[in-house]
């Protein structure tokens, strides 16, 4: 029986932790009229409905290489059990020949054999240059290359069969739970099913033949060292997904507290914070994360024995980047806050609770908190779009996350130089393009959909 | 006016004084100079010895705050807080690691930086202020509904996508201007068409978005209402009143980004090898140089507070009602 140890990283235990407290605060949201009131008017909206499907969907494969492990190596009976260096995750083990089936180098999407030339020794015909066979892509065809193209339609005509077909399922449940089709279809229900399923359909017949085809061939194609760009741009995901949330996370305290504890006490700590947000704010945004990550790299390079893999140490760096953005972000945010609190302090019930005797304390957590949740979330969901797109440029000034790590940075990175090569190889810039495009839009209209459902002066 | 400038510059010291510390203690105490040097030497070649030298050679190898061996004055003057960090303020920023002097390098580099930076900015604010006083001059019709899809669409793009791609169909494709390099005096051209081009592009979709809502938050204003009550047609309203008022926080809102064109952009210039400050900074970064980066982030700070400074005195300037308080 193959064994294997559960491996915790800090990046895992962070989304974790994350993934409860957006229960937790979904409970709690729940239990306030005025923000539930906010949220059904983001459910109500179409393009958020459709944009939080996609989202979920990559936030499900994130979720899925969150959980760690690394396996047992095969061992004579009786010995103790050791286990590999690599660290897998689950999404490893279900995309299981992605991963492994790695070719030699280049070859196109969907393609049977190399993209460039080899000598090979034919018996009997001598050497030949001829672009040879993939081990892998459509290696099941056998000597029967030319179905290839037989086979790839038809594989996909079954994976979009398979999808519509559990599309169908879903759609039948849905209709059956808001009562009847006809409500479904002119979105007379309380959220907008429509677009939900709308863009599940679109979803269930992309992913079904993507999936049926995965299998057998490399559907994007494989990079220089002839590892799959399918299985990298799944990889890159859950990056994205930490450099985007985790950095809010570590960002949103500080702007919290610091903002309205400056808007509320006025005065010397209005000052100072002031000072400390304008000096941080006075250097430019990518020279004091440059400054910040060559120092870390520093720390990290100095101590090798704090590692026992190298994915701990990719992972660690990962999340210092992720604090030092946070740190250079939040400025924005507690310029907000101050300046609504500063308004809000000013309002009779405000004074009316302080002439109660009330302590500031309370005031802050029970009066004021609530009342500028509103801008907190809005720049919770604006923000993640924005971290997105800058790890990829990090990534290209080479401050990014650690060059063994997965991400849309490194992937493009990786890739930018094959556009000069003859004949060109486009296959893992556009795949990692478009698919941080679908991220950054999905994520960049659900922000559209919160913002117009919690900005009181929208509504 | 004098003594609100007076005000706002001494302003200015504690901050610039701040970002010196801040540098100062990201730079030296959360590293010490060992480690850069271990650093910059590479695991092959650390010896105490080398370490000692590569400190020396650099002056590295004095105390941080206060060195207590030295006589006189130089106690404190002989450290590395006052030789590395306070001589920024005074335009002393030292020699990089390959030994050039930064600030002539920065002297020399300024000029393409600008001539990248400037006509991007300028063009860039004129595009997207007329799409976007387009957009609300059709607002709430198909042609916004569809402008704004798109808006959001192409500020979803990755900037590196519409610089490789921008190089890869107009440069090798199409052969119509040269991939990267930069030439001298108006030759200079040819290299920045392309770059230029793109970064206004690039720039479309987040900035047009924003300046549509700005114009349309001046659309539902009394002042407008009363312009057309009186009778005026929608395009003088347009122009003559929306326009002149909306560019009030439109303006005033870049003003802060004017000093800092001479920073040059990374990505642009690093892409089309042009050698301005943007592409120093990359190189500066790959390469470790902590001294250039230093010099950087002290720059870019005081260019930043520059542009603070002239947002205040251009709100003052547009806005009367905005006393010198």
């Amino acid at each position: 029986m193959m064994g294997l140890q559960i491996v915790v990283l800090w990046s895992d235990l962070l989304v974790w932790l994350l993934l409860i407290t957006g229960v937790a605060v979904g409970v709690l949201i729940a239990r306030t009229p005025l923000l539930l009131a906010a949220w059904r008017r983001v459910g109500r909206s179409r393009a958020g409905m459709a944009s939080a499907t996609v989202l979920l969907v990559f936030l499900i494969v994130g979720l899925l290489d969150s959980l760690h492990y690394r396996p047992a190596l095969p061992g004579a009976p009786g010995d103790k059990t050791q286990y590999s260096i690599e660290v897998l995750s689950l999404l490893d083990a279900l995309a299981g020949p992605l991963r492994t089936e790695n070719e030699k180098t280049y070859s196109a999407p969907l393609a049977t054999r190399l993209y460039a030339k080899e000598t090979v020794e034919r018996p009997g015909v001598g050497t030949l240059r001829e672009f040879p066979r993939l081990k892998f892509g459509g290696a099941h065809l056998g000597d029967n290359e030319a179905a290839a193209n037989a086979d790839i339609a038809g594989r996909a005509a079954g994976g979009a069969a398979l999808g519509l077909l559990f599309w169908l399922a879903l759609a039948a449940a849905s209709a059956a739970a808001v009562g009847g089709w006809r409500k479904l279809v002119r979105g007379e229900t309380v959220f907008a099913w429509n677009a939900v399923l709308l863009t599940l359909l679109v979803l269930c017949l992309t992913l079904g033949p993507l999936f049926a085809l995965a299998g057998h061939y490399h559907v994007f194609g494989t990079d220089k060292v002839g590892q799959d760009v399918l299985y990298q741009i799944l990889k890159s995901v859950r990056t994205a997904l930490i450099i985007g949330l985790v950095t809010t996370l570590v960002m949103l305290p500080m702007a919290v507290l610091l903002g309205i504890v400056a808007g509320y006490f006025r005065g010397w700590i209005d000052d100072l914070i002031q000072y400390v947000y304008t000096v941080l704010n006075s250097i430019p945004g990518v020279l004091l994360i440059a400054a910040a990550v060559l120092m870390m790299q520093v720390v990290i390079d100095t101590h090798p024995q704090w590692f026992a893999t190298a994915a701990e140490r990719a992972d660690l760096r990962l999340l210092a980047l992720c604090f030092i953005l946070g740190i250079t972000s939040w400025t924005g945010l507690c310029r907000l806050l101050r300046g609504e609190t500063l308004k809000l302090r000013e309002l009779e019930y405000i004074q009316a609770a302080q002439a109660f005797g009330v302590s500031s304390g309370r005031i802050i957590l029970r009066h004021i908190l609530p009342n500028v949740m509103h801008i907190v979330i809005i720049a919770l969901v604006m923000d993640f779009s924005g971290l997105v797109l800058a790890e990829a440029v990090l990534s290209y000034v080479g401050i990014g996350v650690d060059p063994t790590m997965t991400s849309f940075g490194t992937m493009i990175n990786n890739a930018r130089m094959e556009l000069g090569r003859e004949p060109v190889v486009w296959w893992s810039l556009i795949a990692a393009f478009v698919a941080m495009f679908v991220l950054v839009l999905a994520a960049n209209l659900f922000a559209d959909a919160v913002r117009d459902a919690f900005d009181p002066r929208a509504a | 006016m004098l003594a609100f400038l007076l005000r706002r510059l001494l302003y200015a010291i504690p901050i610039l004084i701040g970002v010196n510390l801040i540098t100062f203690a990201l730079f030296f105490v959360v590293n010490t100079p060992d480690d850069m040097a271990r650093m910059q030497l590479g695991i092959k070649r650390v010896t105490p010895e080398a370490i000692a030298q590569w400190k020396a050679e650099r002056g590295y190898d004095k105390p941080l705050f206060i060195n207590g061996a030295a006589p006189g004055l130089a106690t404190l003057t002989d450290t590395i807080f006052f030789e590395k960090s306070a001589r920024l303020f005074v335009g002393d920023f030292g020699r990089a690691e390959d030994g050039r002097d930064i600030a002539r390098e920065i002297g020399a580099r300024m000029g393409p930086s600008l001539a990248i930076a400037l006509p991007t900015f300028l063009l860039g604010l004129f595009v997207t202020i007329s799409l976007a006083l387009t957009l609300a001059f059709f607002r709430a019709t198909a042609f916004d509904v569809w402008g704004v899809v798109l808006c959001v669409a192409a500020m979803s793009i990755s900037g590196l996508f519409y610089i490789i791609g921008g190089q890869y169909l107009f440069a090798k494709v199409f052969r119509l201007v040269p991939i990267s390099g930069y030439g001298d005096g108006l030759d200079a051209w040819r290299f920045l068409v392309l770059p230029v081009a793109i970064g206004v592009v690039a720039g479309i979709g987040a900035s047009a978005r924003w300046y549509r809502t700005i114009f349309l938050e001046e659309v539902s204003k009394d002042y407008v209402r009363t312009a057309r009550a009186k009778g005026l047609n929608e395009t003088v309203v347009f122009f003559r009143h929306i326009l002149r008022n909306a560019l009030i926080p439109i303006l005033t809102g870049v003003v802060v980004v004017i000093p800092t064109l001479f920073m040059g952009s990374l990505l642009t210039e690093s892409f089309f090898g042009i050698p301005g400050l943007g592409s120093y900074t990359i190189d500066a970064i790959q390469a470790q140089d902590f001294a250039v980066v230093r010099s950087m982030v002290f720059i870019g700070s005081v260019l930043y507070i520059v542009g603070l400074i002239l947002t205040d005195i251009s709100y003052t300037l547009v806005d009367p009602r905005i006393r010198f308080s």
